[in-house]
């Protein structure tokens, strides 16, 4: 029963969603706007009846309904509860109707927002939004439906992948598809402008929030799914250059660099051209993203399976981007706008600048990833591209970025007078180099962890330098300290909400450059009693245990932990999952400021008499999550209502 | 805020930005010890169980095993560069995580290089172009449509 | 800008969409070996039962070596029986079925070996290095060795009672010695 209504229900969907699309596009051609509300009543319709097949699905799962075959693949009757609510998004299927629901709630926010505001673009955009919705509702009927029927119905389901286990579940895929899902809204405002010719500011100033909110989304998704990388995975790392990272990587690049393009834009209305391909690539990428998630063409620790969806997906992929960028050529002469530039030492070029190497890296990953297709189809020899090639490609690039992040706020617009160079960058570039040279005498020789230490501090003084000149002049007019600092950041919130998030990615910065340049591992087998050392920390093999978990069986390591004096136990385990074929490692772990000290269980004797473990002392990884709040904080600055439009 | 204490402070604050790393440079002047050649080894090695980890990295059965038979060989004499053509004879091109830079391997490498420089080239030649440009428009003067001048011209004439 | 060569901005779209496509076409997993055409590494290795088994006294036989685990499922347990199967029907004909079990418990391998009733010689490679030699990546795999012990075939994924015999009859009709 559940399993058809729900099936139903995403049949109904499907067919609003269609006929909504069709009738804004037809509305908008006619200016009908009777048409265009009846659009409208259609995506209120889908948003109901979506959301309707999300908490039947999660009802479903709730009451191990295994009469619906997604429930019985993904949980099991030891499922404890709390998954069993995150486990609806955990398999294929369910993240489709993650997506399909996040889409149709940003419809509904664009249809309240921008209804009244945007006249001729508003039923375009509807009409693209409508279309992406009916294309993921189709890949919801067709290639993976929530709501098969499980016949027979098992007594007992499958159970969850145990490494989704993790209350990265509840915020890693949410935050990231709000991020996908995000880009939708200035795409479709972008094919509005194209479509309608009024490829002015218009479409830009209206998506303005919208694209800082996706991004900002998007970096929460990433710095997130790094976290639980780190503390689940029992790698000891937070990043793999893995296709599915990569892929989540790329539309962030790029995202990037569109948010910082449109500032060109609305100050100098230039670049165009440029800003519209970069918005349609953006969302192009993120399309890409789903593709290689779901179409296995690419091996990958996200992998979810292989099948027709894959070419549904790049189908609609190659539909959406030959359309958009045929408007693109279609709109050529209208939309090339010839630029003006009083000299190259200007903001102007900075940002262009910030611009040509995120993109060349987005181009880099993306090459990367691919290239072993490539290289298959090509010689018919297959090739690895992973970790060691994406560092030493981008690491230069990244630190250039960093660096322009000091350059880009500070330097003047239009012209950049000696003058107004000495006075902003006098102190941040004497500062860089003292850091260098201080790293240096405190026994620092990873060139990389020098160049790293002098760009973070040179960018830091800027932003100090900055803040603190304004800060000043309000003290001069009158104003008492606080309140000069308070009111500085709401006047101009969205100038230090970026000055905030790019301090946000410098502390990101250090934590990355720490632990590359600096963290240690190593390996051992210890008998019970025996010691192992790493970097001044002594790992003390007590005993093995071995535990009963309602889905589980686990073998758990007791390790004591020193440094002079006992710092406490770790107790990394390996977890048997019967539904699994190897075990999960479970790591223990003990967080710093400084560094973290990591374990992960390997090898061991049945009767607990010995274990070989990997220790890690990671260094300033920590740094990476304060970065990541520290962003958020900057972000959320940004997005409020401005009080006084100005520089 | 007097010059002085305002630079002093900034010095005290930019150390404090590299104080919290200082003590981990002991991990740098420690002489490599096996473990680490092995670390070294195996992270350039693709662990064949797992999707993209390394060798180092990955916690997986197998992967011990083969850090184990890098640890077995270096122990027996080889030289690293023994040890990885060692994988590369069982395994294929495949095993490495960063494909060798030869014949059409280099693709990969050049041509990310190659599209910095031509991102940099193409703004470079776009910004002359707009900082050029400017100064010829402001030089130039406005070329006047003689028909619309004639229009103007009985414009002024009928309104005084 | 010549109107034409704007066009070029949706066509380079194109290649990579191509490039995609073809993915579909390979399966990422299926890695060639380099050992095929090559002698086979050698190994001595102590069977389930204790005794010792080297691969060098099976010289002048056909040789298939099967590598499996008892926790992979489905596919060991559907090859299993078409190993001891076909061991059966070509022991007397100068062919050796050898089981190399790997990354397994010993209690795991015997009880495997128990309930499908398998009766070749099977060993356990405790510490990877046989299985590395081969440049094994996943289980199953099997390797056909010709009489000279020259790898001629590895299969990856369960062995068929097609691939079994096409492969074996064709190394039996091959000369004893070249």
């Amino acid at each position: 029963m559940t399993a058809d209504l729900g099936y139903g229900m995403t049949l109904i969907a499907l067919g609003l969603a269609v006929y909504g699309g069709v009738a804004a596009g037809i509305g908008a051609r006619t200016g009908r706007l009777a048409l265009i509300e009846s659009a409208q009543h259609a995506a209120l319709g889908v948003f109901v009846l979506v959301t309707s097949c999300f908490a039947l699905l999660t009802y479903a799962f709730l009451t191990f309904d295994f009469s619906v075959r997604y429930v019985a693949t993904n949980t099991n009757l030891g499922t404890p509860f709390y998954y069993r609510i995150t486990g609806v998004w955990g398999a294929l299927e369910g993240s489709i109707i993650l997506w399909s629901w996040m889409l149709a709630l940003y419809t509904i926010i664009m249809i309240v927002r921008h209804r009244v505001g945007a006249r001729e673009l508003y039923p375009w955009a509807l009409a693209t939004m409508l279309g992406i919705l009916a294309f993921f509702l189709l890949v919801m009927t067709v290639a993976a439906p929530p709501f098969q029927r499980q016949v027979p119905v098992p007594a007992d389901g499958r159970g969850l992948n145990p490494l989704l286990e993790d209350t990265g579940m509840i915020t890693h895929p949410v935050a990231l598809y709000l991020g996908f899902t995000g880009f939708t809204v200035p795409f479709a405002f972008a094919m509005a402008a194209l479509i309608t010719g009024r490829i002015g500011d218009t479409w830009l100033v209206l998506t303005r929030r919208w694209t800082i909110v996706a991004w900002y989304f998007l970096s929460l998704g990433l710095l997130i799914g790094g976290w639980w990388s780190y503390h689940v995975l029992g790698w000891g790392g937070y990043w793999a250059w893995d296709p599915v990272e990569n892929a989540a990587f790329m539309p962030w690049l790029t995202g990037t660099a569109f948010l910082h393009s449109v500032m060109i834009q609305e100050r100098r209305r230039m670049l165009r051209l440029w800003n519209v391909s970069l918005v349609i690539v953006t969302f192009g990428l993120t399309l890409f993203g789903t593709f290689l998630t779901r179409s296995g063409v690419i091996a990958s620790v996200h992998a979810f399976t292989q099948g027709s969806i894959g070419v549904l997906f790049l189908s609609f992929l190659a539909l959406v981007l030959l359309t958009a960028l045929g408007l693109v050529a279609w709109r050529w002469e209208t939309i090339r706008s010839e630029g003006e530039l009083d000299s190259v030492v200007s903001r102007e070029s900075a940002f262009l600048l910030n611009n040509v190497l995120l993109v060349a890296a987005a181009f880099t990953v993306f090459f990367g990833t691919v290239f072993p297709l490539l290289s298959e189809a090509v010689r018919g020899v297959k090739v690895s591209v992973g970790a060691p090639f994406f560092n030493q490609v981008n690491i230069p690039l990244f630190l250039s970025l960093v660096f322009l992040m000091g350059v880009g706020p500070l330097i003047a617009w239009r012209r950049a007078s000696l003058d107004n160079l000495k006075r902003n960058f006098l102190w941040p570039v004497a500062l860089g180099i003292v850091a260098a040279a201080a790293a240096f005498a405190l026994g620092v020789r990873s060139l990389l962890a020098a160049l790293t230490l002098a760009t973070t501090v040179f960018v830091a003084v800027t932003i100090a330098v900055d803040f603190t000149r304004a800060t000043r002049a309000r003290l001069r007019v009158g104003e008492s300290l606080l309140p000069a600092m308070g009111g500085l950041l709401l006047r101009h919130n969205r100038r230090y909400g970026g000055f905030v998030v790019h301090l946000g990615i410098l502390i990101i910065a250090l934590g990355v450059m720490g632990s590359h340049a600096w963290s240690v591992q190593t390996e051992t087998t210890l008998h019970r009693g025996e010691t192992a050392e790493l970097a001044g920390y002594r790992f003390r093999f007590d005993g093995l245990t071995a535990v009963e978990e309602s889905n589980h069986f686990k073998v758990v390591g007791a390790f004591t932990v020193s440094n002079g004096r006992v710092l406490g136990v770790l107790r990394p385990a390996k977890k048997f999952y019967p539904q699994e074929q190897a075990p999960i490692a479970y790591v223990d772990y003990r967080l710093g400021l400084r560094e973290d000290l990591y374990l992960v269980l390997g090898d061991f004797a049945r009767d607990g008499s010995q274990a070989t473990i990997k220790v890690q002392v990671n260094r300033l990884v920590s740094w990476i999550w304060i970065g990541g709040l520290v962003l958020t904080l900057g972000a959320l600055l940004a997005i409020l209502p401005e009080r006084h439009k100005s520089a | 805020m007097s010059r002085a204490a305002i630079v002093l402070t900034a010095v005290l604050a930019a150390l404090a930005l590299v104080g919290p790393a200082a003590p981990a440079i002991d991990a740098q002047t420690a002489r490599p010890g096996t473990e680490e050649v092995v670390h070294d080894i195996a992270s350039q090695l693709r662990c064949v169980v797992c999707q993209n980890l390394s060798v180092a990295d990955s916690p997986s059965e197998m992967a011990g095993q083969m850090r184990a038979i890098i640890r077995e060989r270096l122990a027996a004499g080889e030289s690293p560069a023994d040890v990885q053509h060692y994988f590369v004879d069982r395994y294929g091109e495949w095993i490495l995580l960063s494909p060798p830079r030869r014949g059409f391997n280099l693709l990969v490498w050049l041509l990310p290089l190659a599209a910095v420089v031509v991102g940099l080239a193409a703004t470079a030649a776009l910004v002359w172009r707009w900082t050029h440009r400017r100064r010829g428009v402001r030089t130039a003067p406005a070329a006047v449509d003689p028909a619309m001048s004639e229009r103007i011209r009985r414009e002024l004439e009928r309104g005084s | 800008m010549k109107r034409l060569w704007r066009w070029l901005i949706p066509l380079a779209a194109v290649p990579v969409l191509v490039l995609l496509a073809y993915g579909f076409v390979l399966s990422p997993r299926d890695i060639p070996s380099p050992l095929v055409g090559r002698p086979a590494p050698g190994f001595a290795l102590a069977t389930l039962e204790g005794g010792p088994l080297e691969l060098a006294t099976h010289r002048g036989k056909v040789v298939v070596v099967n590598f499996w685990a008892s926790w992979c499922y489905p596919a060991c347990y559907e090859e299993a029986p078409v190993l001891e199967r076909n061991w059966r029907g070509y022991r007397n004909r100068g062919v050796v079925v050898v089981g190399v079990d790997i990354q397994d418990k010993r209690e795991a391998a015997l009880k495997f070996v128990g309930d499908f009733g398998l009766t070749f010689p099977v060993v356990q490679d405790l510490k990877g290095t046989v299985s590395v030699d081969y440049g094994v990546y996943g289980v199953p795999e099997t390797f056909f060795l010709d009489r000279q012990g020259k790898i001629r075939l590895k299969h990856v994924g369960a062995v068929t009672d097609d691939v079994f015999r096409t492969t074996v009859d064709r190394l039996l009709a091959e000369p004893a010695s070249q």
